[in-house]
């Protein structure tokens, strides 16, 4: 068992981005997709996080704690929208929803 | 009375503006009384005036603002009256308020009738300014100005196809000569960096013959537009397509003026210019040479006088070719009295008629117009230089003028073109007031012009009459005193006239005079001559003159046909096919590509979400590649 290093957090941090974006692409459902946003956020929060514990320094912590909050506020509107989006078609599928196309 | 000067310009034009903002809806028939009381203030002011200057002999004038403050050149408006303007303000003023008064009669019941009246005083205001302008650009500015409301005018009855197309003529042809006369106003800034005449002539002098003769020739170029010497004249006889009042007004009494008035103007640049006075006599020569000729073979009343209009001109161009400065102003003033008495009782006649003006359907109208006769016959004795009238007076001075200017083939072609004057002037008298009625009596009933009319006729032809002593005695009368400070200084000649050439061309002039007026007897009262077998005997002579010189032909097949031909070379080709095709060639590549480019567009948010983590993962990766070299 080797000593915690940043480059561990990094990995997750990677690795939860990844799914996150790949859950972005890849699902169609609204409300799936969101919490794949929220979960990019949330890489960045752990590679925060990571080089706040590998500096010694609160600035990391600090950031962290403002995107939660930012991202809480992106969630009022993000769910506003899903709202209004399912109450005006009728369905969270991503790909009926095209009007701008034409 | 200078501060006054101000008053002369305005107030035509603040009725024209009035006229033409309230008239349509507000003043309709009542348009007239503000107009004919612009004028008439405008005549009053102008009378004061120039009882100023005659009684101090010097000009008066009114600095108004700078236009153009730029550095050393300054562009003003100031109003100066000198004799010369003087004597044009009385012309301008008193033709105008006459035509005005007529036109009240004349104009009764046209839808037009304020728009008439709207035109007409801001005709007056332009000219006067034109008259008034101490500068180039400023009198440049009112020569347009003129030729604006003359277009407006000409035009007057736009319905008619004819009127429209006359306006247009008119409009293009004094164009060609405003070029000439722009671009020797701008010859004179270049050279002496200032347009005020005084500036100007007093300079002058200073400059290479070649210059001053090119700056008059330009000048000159303008004045053959708008005073309709040859080749531009061709616009003039068509203008009477417009109402008679305004062919008595602006194409005879006053703006055909402008141009003599302008030259008369700038003497001491052709003082200084012995070919362009060549060239000026040679034109006006010709011009009441050839419009005499045409004049003899023309029917429509209208265009008679007219042609007599443009040889009235001609005379006085080559009184100005000559250097006889004063006859040819002289000439000016009188010649608005006849010929503005003249076209308004040509017009007399034709309202009588029931706007007809084919002489060959007049004829006896003695009986029917007499009042309209009396005055018409005064205007064409004057015209034709009869003893003592006007017309005697100043066509004699005219002719002497050249005589001892040193031009004595100009003043025989001066003589010979008296001869027909006074030929087609009596040849009008005749055919339309005496002989055999041959109109149709029962649908024609001749009758004579109501006073409002009447009265403006009796008073131009007192004019008509007494005009011609204010130069009496010869060279020496009231008129020649009054403008001698104008034309005096600048290295003038004077030529002194012996009693005995004055006395010697008097008696030939009469002779000639009457001469024309026994051929006219003998053609068209007794019928002693046949004029149909002249004009067959004639033959191509008398065609050449019947269908004008071939100008408007000539004209037709060099500049209108090739033009028309290049403009619609330019509107299929040019126009249609280059400058067209491009603006639509650019929008159907614009369409094309948007056409290909739209199907990136598929509306699915996972496509979108793709291009940007695929642009996202590019961007970094380039980075991670390239980026430690990039940003050192």
């Amino acid at each position: 068992m080797s000593e915690l290093t940043a480059t561990h957090f990094l990995t997750l941090s990677a690795a939860l981005f990844i799914i996150g974006m790949l859950g972005v692409l890849i699902r169609r459902n609204v409300l799936v997709i969101f919490m794949c946003i929220e979960l990019m956020f949330n890489a960045v929060n752990v590679s925060f996080i990571g080089f706040a514990w590998e500096q010694h320094s609160l600035v990391g912590q600090t950031f962290a704690l403002f995107i939660i909050a930012v991202a809480a506020a992106e969630a009022v509107v993000g769910l506003g929208i899903i709202m209004a989006l399912s109450r005006r078609l009728d369905t969270v599928d991503i790909d009926q929803v095209h009007e701008l196309r034409e | 009375m200078a501060n006054w000067i101000f008053l002369i310009p305005l107030a035509p034009l603040i009725a024209a503006v009035v006229n033409f903002i309230f008239g349509r809806w507000y003043l309709r028939d009542r348009a007239h009384w503000l107009a004919i009381l612009g004028v008439a203030i405008s005549f009053g002011v102008s009378v004061a005036v120039v009882a100023q200057v005659a009684r101090d002999e010097v000009a008066l004038s009114q600095h108004l603002y700078t236009w153009i403050p730029a550095g050393d050149f300054q562009v003003p408006v100031t109003l100066t009256v000198d004799q010369l303007t003087a004597v044009m303000l009385l012309v301008v003023t008193g033709v105008s308020l006459l035509v005005h008064i007529y036109s009240v009669g004349y104009m009764h019941g046209d839808p037009g009738f304020y728009r008439f009246f709207a035109y007409l005083p801001l005709f007056v205001f332009s000219m006067l300014m034109l008259v008034l302008a101490n500068n180039y650009l400023l009198l440049f500015v009112f020569w347009e100005a003129v030729g604006l409301c003359s277009y407006l005018l000409i035009g007057f009855w736009y319905r008619r196809r004819s009127a429209a197309q006359a306006a247009k003529k008119a409009f293009v042809v004094n164009r060609v000569g405003d070029f000439g006369f722009g671009l020797g106003v701008m010859l004179i800034f270049v050279h002496l960096g200032t347009l005020e005449y005084t500036g100007v002539f007093a300079q002058v002098g200073a400059l290479p013959q070649g210059t001053i003769t090119a700056i008059a020739l330009l000048l000159f170029t303008g004045a053959i537009g708008k005073s309709a010497q040859i080749p531009l004249f061709v616009w003039l006889p068509d203008a009477m397509e417009g109402p008679t009042p305004v062919s008595a007004l602006i194409h005879a009494a006053t703006m055909v003026t402008a141009g003599i008035f302008m030259v008369a103007r700038s003497w001491p640049i052709f003082a200084a210019s012995p070919d362009a006075m060549l060239v000026v006599a040679i034109i006006g020569a010709a011009t009441a040479f050839v419009a005499a000729t045409i004049g003899l073979t023309q029917y429509d009343i209208k265009k008679v006088v007219a042609y007599s209009t443009v040889s009235q001109l001609g005379y006085m161009a080559f009184a100005l070719g000559s250097g006889a400065w004063v006859a040819a102003i002289f000439h000016l003033t009188t010649h608005a009295f006849f010929k503005a008495l003249l076209f308004l009782g040509a017009g007399s006649v034709i309202h009588a008629m029931h706007d007809e003006q084919d002489m060959r359907r007049m004829g006896g109208l003695k009986r029917h117009l007499p009042l309209t006769y009396w005055t018409f016959l005064i205007g064409s004795a004057a015209n034709a230089g009869i003893f003592p009238l006007a017309g005697f007076w100043s066509k004699d001075e005219v002719i002497v003028g050249a005589w001892v200017g040193g031009r004595p083939i100009v003043a025989i072609v001066g003589l010979v073109a008296a001869l027909f004057t006074s030929l087609y002037m009596f040849r009008v008298v005749f055919l339309t007031f005496h002989g055999p009625e041959r109109f149709d009596a029962h649908t024609v009933h001749p009758h004579e012009s109501p006073p409002v009319m009447a009265v403006p006729l009796l008073i131009l032809s007192v004019g008509a009459v007494f005009a011609g002593f204010l130069g009496v005695p010869p060279e020496r009368g009231v008129f020649h005193r009054f403008l001698e400070p104008v034309f005096s200084g600048h290295g003038a000649e004077v030529h002194h006239v012996s009693t005995a050439t004055t006395l010697t061309f008097g008696l030939i002039s009469t002779a000639v005079a009457l001469a024309g007026l026994g051929l006219a007897y003998a053609a068209y009262v007794r019928g002693a001559i046949k004029p149909a077998v002249v004009a067959a005997r004639l033959g191509p002579l008398y065609q050449l003159a019947y269908r004008r010189w071939y100008f408007d032909e000539i004209y037709e097949a060099l500049i209108v046909h090739p033009l028309y031909r290049l403009s619609v070379w330019l509107w299929r080709v040019v126009d249609i096919g280059i400058i067209d095709g491009a603006v639509n060639g650019v929008a159907g590549l614009v369409n094309f590509t948007a056409q290909r480019w739209r199907r990136v567009q598929t509306g699915l948010v996972a496509n979108y979400a793709l291009a940007i983590a695929l642009g996202t993962v590019i961007i970094v990766g380039v980075y991670l590649i390239v980026g430690s070299t990039l940003f050192q």
